[in-house]
């Protein structure tokens, strides 16, 4: 058997520990000078493909993938620094139409066909739409088998077990290569990308592409109608004793 | 200046440039990790002899880590606090 062909979508988001702004059209979240760093979740995906070949899975190759503004460059630097040994960048301008999970998942489908990868590990999903789909479509348009939200990964003799964990317990979910994998938080403690080995991410390869490279259309489909901070949380009361608590409940209907 | 190891000079000035890079993304702000991080070093720059310089990088190279795991827990407890807890 030769090498996995692993290969590893990354999206840029706004960093998690950013608190988001609604701009004052209340279409969007407020994207501009604002901090952004890699998906969580697509940190555990590369670190799992790494912690594949660290486990002396034959890895042929580890690609991250990436589309988005030519800023999404960094995040790929990040993703090379942490393991992947290449890199491929669909430049979408901020301008242009935004990809929807949909276009996101028909694009990763030629992506895969012409990089020949046999097991694609994506985020569950990302922190700023917090879809949750492109995965799961990705699955279906390349009718491979698909294990989402994988706590723990093993592959042996072109088998894949994948362990989630589900409402009170785990699941097990076995299949042959080719596969898609999405991961979950507890799969594993991401690698800190340390500043020589991004230094060193540097001097690896990084393809530009656009879409019209993979010959690929995808006007939007979903239409954003409004978009609004959540409502303040209201501050609790203090009530003096058990009669004060109770009559309290049953002025809220809670009794 | 005191005659030192070259070698060991140049471990010293990576492992602070290494630090100060981690610490763009340290959640009191850059300001006050530097300043910190500066002194610390200012403090042991009397060190002379080899085996001490080389039990300060061991120490440096600890707080590393420590900074890393900070991070890498920060980053999970938010997250956890954001997609699982009901």
């Amino acid at each position: 058997m030769s090498g996995l062909r692993i290969l590893v979508p990354v999206k840029r988001v706004i960093d998690y520990a950013v608190k988001p702004r609604v701009n004052r059209a209340q279409t969007a979240v407020e994207t501009a000078s604002v901090k952004h760093s890699m998906n969580p979740f697509d940190e555990l995906s590369i670190e799992e493909a790494v912690r594949l070949r660290e486990r002396k899975v034959p890895v042929a190759e580890i690609v991250a993938f990436s589309a988005g503004p030519p800023k999404s460059q960094d995040i790929l630097r990040t993703a090379m620094a942490i393991g992947a040994d290449r890199g491929i960048h669909v430049v979408v301008e901020e301008k242009d139409p935004q990809l929807e999970p949909l276009g996101v998942a028909k694009l990763l489908k030629k992506v895969v066909e012409s990089e020949k990868s046999d097991l694609v590990i994506l985020g569950k999903q990302s922190i700023d739409d917090d879809a949750g789909q492109t995965g799961q479509m990705l699955a279906g348009l390349l009718n491979w088998p698909q294990a989402t939200q994988a706590s723990k990964v093993e592959i042996a003799n072109n088998t894949v077990t994948v362990t989630k964990e589900v409402d009170g317990g785990v699941e097990t979910v076995k299949a042959k290569l080719p596969m898609v994998i999405t991961t979950d938080l507890r799969l594993n403690e991401p690698r800190y990308a340390s500043l020589p080995n991004i230094m060193k991410a540097k001097k690896k390869k990084l393809d530009k592409k656009t879409l019209a490279d993979y010959d690929l259309d995808a006007p939007p489909r979903l239409k954003i109608i409004k978009v609004t901070e959540p409502p303040p949380r209201k501050g609790g009361v203090k009530v003096d004793d058990v009669d004060g608590m109770i009559s309290k409940l049953k002025e809220l209907g809670a009794l | 200046m005191v005659f030192t190891n070259p070698a060991l000079r140049h471990q010293v000035i990576q492992i602070y440039k290494q630090l100060l890079f981690m610490g763009r993304e340290y959640p009191l702000g850059y300001d006050y990790y530097r300043t910190r991080l500066h002194k610390a070093f200012a403090s042991q720059q009397h060190l002379t002899d080899e085996e001490q310089i080389k039990k300060g990088i061991a120490r440096a190279e600890f707080v590393k880590k420590e900074i890393e795991a900070l991070y890498f827990l920060k980053r999970y407890r938010t997250l956890r606090q954001r997609y699982e807890k009901p």
